[in-house]
């Protein structure tokens, strides 16, 4: 038998690998549609008037707890919808509260759901989020449906939308509940979970809320939109640098997703007889999911560059490579991951990567499992170790960033900032924006560099203790070598502060573990993408099968 | 109410507005939210002692020992609290210290009880006529209710790593093991041994 090696993490956590990735069955959408499979849905209360506003209640339930999704639909007036985070007011705003809500919990959501960031929910909610709707096709298909038409076919998939969210925020932010007070649900254990719930609920939610509208618009002629068009239809999101820092600021939990990954390719090209039909079923998904590269729309040319090369890999592997394989040949997973890495970009090689998990539940499930952390059992510094301990750490796996002269002006152009507008990160170039003095601690490769020098100059049998004493300015990266020595996939090998520095690739990659797809960005720093496009709709959730992303229609 | 989520953050960036470098503040913001969770006034010690050093020099141990004062001035709770959790394992070796003049000494309970648990012991402290128990970060005890407390200094607060001890005798270990063996079945010969 044959031992295949993890990847190495200084080449797969570079930023233009990372910014390649696709979603996969690890995914976070794809795991919480096979958790919620077999939930009991609910629509509890539906209170819109004709015009589609007012509130509505939806209820899942997995025979032991309940959680209800509470939408607010507001009126707006066009100039007022924005996707910006300075909007404050937004076409619906949604909450996932854990159980049944009563009146009185209802009435405060009222007053503080639709205020978002300047609302106040309690420990009793999960999630909280809001959405505007897609001018381009929400009133189209409104006036097809109440004519008792169906909606032009082609356009409502080319938006692949009716309502885009502009957050979705959960853990303990204005107020929703803790991570800690719920971490221990087994049905919410994979990250994001809550996340996912609501947006697959929102995403039903803006079918029924069509419907209503045309249904009040002509009672005798309008029809409900068809399952097959609906079953097409996503959430968008838009998602802007806020994302980013987070993979920065959760090591552990970043190291856990892409290990869930190194590790199922591992067990993958350790296969050394694959089964025909898992080969087949392999060719199969590849094939149903070339129709999502085709369809893909973006005016980004960075990213249509991405998908050109990506289109012209897989014509490379079906062309070149296709006809030399055979079950017959031992090790054939590895002996085409070999030919990807070497023939393909990264674009084509994380596609394929992602492809090569279909046929396997077996190895797959039990890698979801591992995916969240409880990042608190790795704060603490191993002070006692010493100096010469950390400089083998720093050589072994930040080596990369010793190499990059800092006194460069461009290796620290930019600086990662809050914005006093909206708390949230941004990115700044530092010489031509003020407040880079408040930078954010997020130029890891730099201040690695720096410690580093620091540790060459102390005496190396001192304990780190003593060494953070007199430097306790590099105490925030003295704590990620110590985490980066046990997962090794906890950091970025890139610097993010460079002047190259592309943003979205940090975005496309958190979002490629959600799930999203056909990511459009739409500059630099924010990005468009979709959830939950050819997802099962609820009624046939539990006939659904683990492939629907690549049933776009 | 605010989340723990939420006190972590504000303590971590109120922290670093005041002066106190990223990683410092980022254990600030990991006690007070601690200290929060036992109910005890984090938050207001913390806001209140940022004030305090507002344009100054807090000064913390520059070294670990068994008595421990400032030729001027009193201790800063955080770099204090940051120096003993570097030095557990020389904290674990003294048993007994002692801090002469430290500012606002609740904020350095966490830190403690964060060295409670890295060495594995019960630490014991006292200041004024208040007496806490760490327990591994387990749990805090206290003769005071500390609740509402906050506390600008104190002139002396001492630190006794405890000793695991048993909390009874072998008379009742024995006797409690007896009945124990009640829930034994006797091995026949017959029985294979692996």
């Amino acid at each position: 038998m044959i031992k295949v090696d993890y990847r190495d993490p200084k080449k797969i956590m570079t930023l233009s690998r990372l910014g390649s990735f696709h979603q996969s069955k690890l995914s976070f959408l794809r795991s919480f549609i096979r958790e919620f499979k077999n939930w009991k849905f609910d629509r509890n209360s539906f209170e819109l008037n004709n015009e589609g506003y007012g509130s509505a209640v939806y209820s899942v339930n997995n025979g032991e707890r309940t959680y209800s999704l509470v939408c607010f639909a507001n009126e707006l007036n066009a100039d007022e919808r924005s996707d910006r985070v300075i909007a404050t007011k937004w076409d619906a705003a949604f909450v996932l509260h854990d159980g049944i809500p009563t009146q009185s919990d209802l009435n405060r959501l009222k007053e503080n759901v639709p205020k978002q960031e300047v609302g106040r929910v309690s420990y009793k909610e999960l999630t909280l989020s809001r959405a505007n709707k897609s001018v381009r096709i929400f009133d189209h298909v409104i006036e097809k449906l109440s004519q008792g038409l169906q909606p032009d076919h082609r356009l409502v998939i080319d938006v692949g939308y009716l309502y885009r969210t502009t957050a979705v925020y959960g853990s303990g932010k204005f107020g929703l509940a803790d991570r800690y007070r719920i971490k221990d649900r087994p049905e919410i254990c994979g990250p994001f979970r809550l996340e996912m719930m609501l947006v697959y609920l929102v995403r039903q939610f803006t079918f029924d809320q069509v419907n209503h509208i045309a249904k009040c618009k002509n009672p005798q002629k309008a029809v409900e939109l068809s399952h097959d068009i609906a079953r097409n239809l996503g959430i968008g999101n838009s998602t802007g640098l806020g994302m980013a820092p987070f993979i920065v600021n959760h090591p552990t939990l970043l190291h856990n997703w892409i290990f869930s990954r190194e590790e199922a390719l591992k067990q993958i090209r350790e296969i050394k007889k694959v089964n025909v039909d898992d080969f087949e079923y392999f060719k199969s998904c590849l094939e149903r999911s070339e129709k999502n590269i085709n369809s893909w729309k973006t005016n980004s040319e960075y990213q249509n560059e991405k998908i050109e090369k990506l289109k012209s890999d897989l014509n490379n592997l079906k062309k070149n490579f296709f006809s030399e394989l055979d079950t017959k040949q031992d090790y054939l997973w590895n002996v085409i991951y070999s030919w990807i890495e070497e023939n393909l970009s990264d674009e084509g090689v994380e596609y394929i990567v992602s492809m090569m998990m279909e046929p396997y539940d077996s190895i797959i499930e039990p890698l979801v499992a591992n995916m969240s952390s409880d990042e608190d059992q790795y704060f603490d510094i191993p002070a006692e170790k010493t100096v010469s301990d950390l400089l083998s750490i720093i050589e072994s796996h930040y080596s990369k960033f010793l190499d990059i002269n800092f006194d460069d002006k461009e290796s620290v152009a930019n600086f990662w900032f809050i914005s006093k507008n909206k708390e949230e990160p941004r990115v700044a170039n530092r010489y031509e924006e003020g407040g880079s003095h408040l930078e954010q601690p997020l130029a890891i490769a730099r201040d690695i560099a720096e410690l580093y020098k620091r540790l060459k100059k102390s005496p190396q049998s001192n304990t780190v203790g003593e060494f953070l004493l007199l430097n306790q300015e590099v105490r925030h990266v003295v704590r990620r070598c110590f985490i980066v020595e046990n997962f090794p996939y906890s950091e970025i090998q890139d610097n993010t502060i460079d002047k190259n520095l592309i943003p979205i690739d940090m975005l496309r990659l958190k979002l490629s573990f959600f799930g999203a797809q056909k990511f459009d960005p739409r500059s630099d720093k924010w990005l468009r993408i979709n959830m939950y496009q050819g997802a099962p709709l609820i009624h046939e959730l539990k006939s659904s099968d683990d492939t629907w992303m690549y049933n776009l229609a | 109410m605010r989340t723990s989520s939420e006190i972590e953050t504000i303590s971590k960036r109120a922290s670093r507005a005041a002066g106190f470098t990223w990683g410092i503040s980022e254990e600030i913001g990991k006690c007070v939210r601690l200290l929060e969770l036992y109910k005890i006034s984090g938050l207001e010690n913390l806001n209140d002692y940022l004030k305090k050093i507002k344009n100054k020099d807090p000064k913390g141990l520059q070294k670990v020992e068994k008595e421990n004062r400032l030729e001027e001035g009193n201790f800063c709770p955080i770099f204090t609290g940051v120096a003993l959790l570097d030095a557990s394992h020389k904290v674990m070796e003294l048993k007994k210290l002692s801090i002469t003049s430290l500012d606002f000494p609740i904020l350095l309970i966490p830190f403690l009880n964060r060295v409670s648990y890295k060495i594995g012991k019960m630490i014991e402290i006292k200041f004024d006529d208040i007496e806490i128990l760490l327990n591994l970060n387990n749990y805090i005890s206290s003769n005071t209710d500390l609740r509402k407390k906050i506390l600008k200094s104190t002139k002396q607060l001492t630190i006794n790593v405890i000793e695991n001890q048993d909390t009874f005798d072998s008379k009742v270990w024995d006797s409690l093991y007896k009945l124990s063996t009640e829930t034994f079945v006797d091995e026949s010969e017959s029985y294979h041994h692996y």
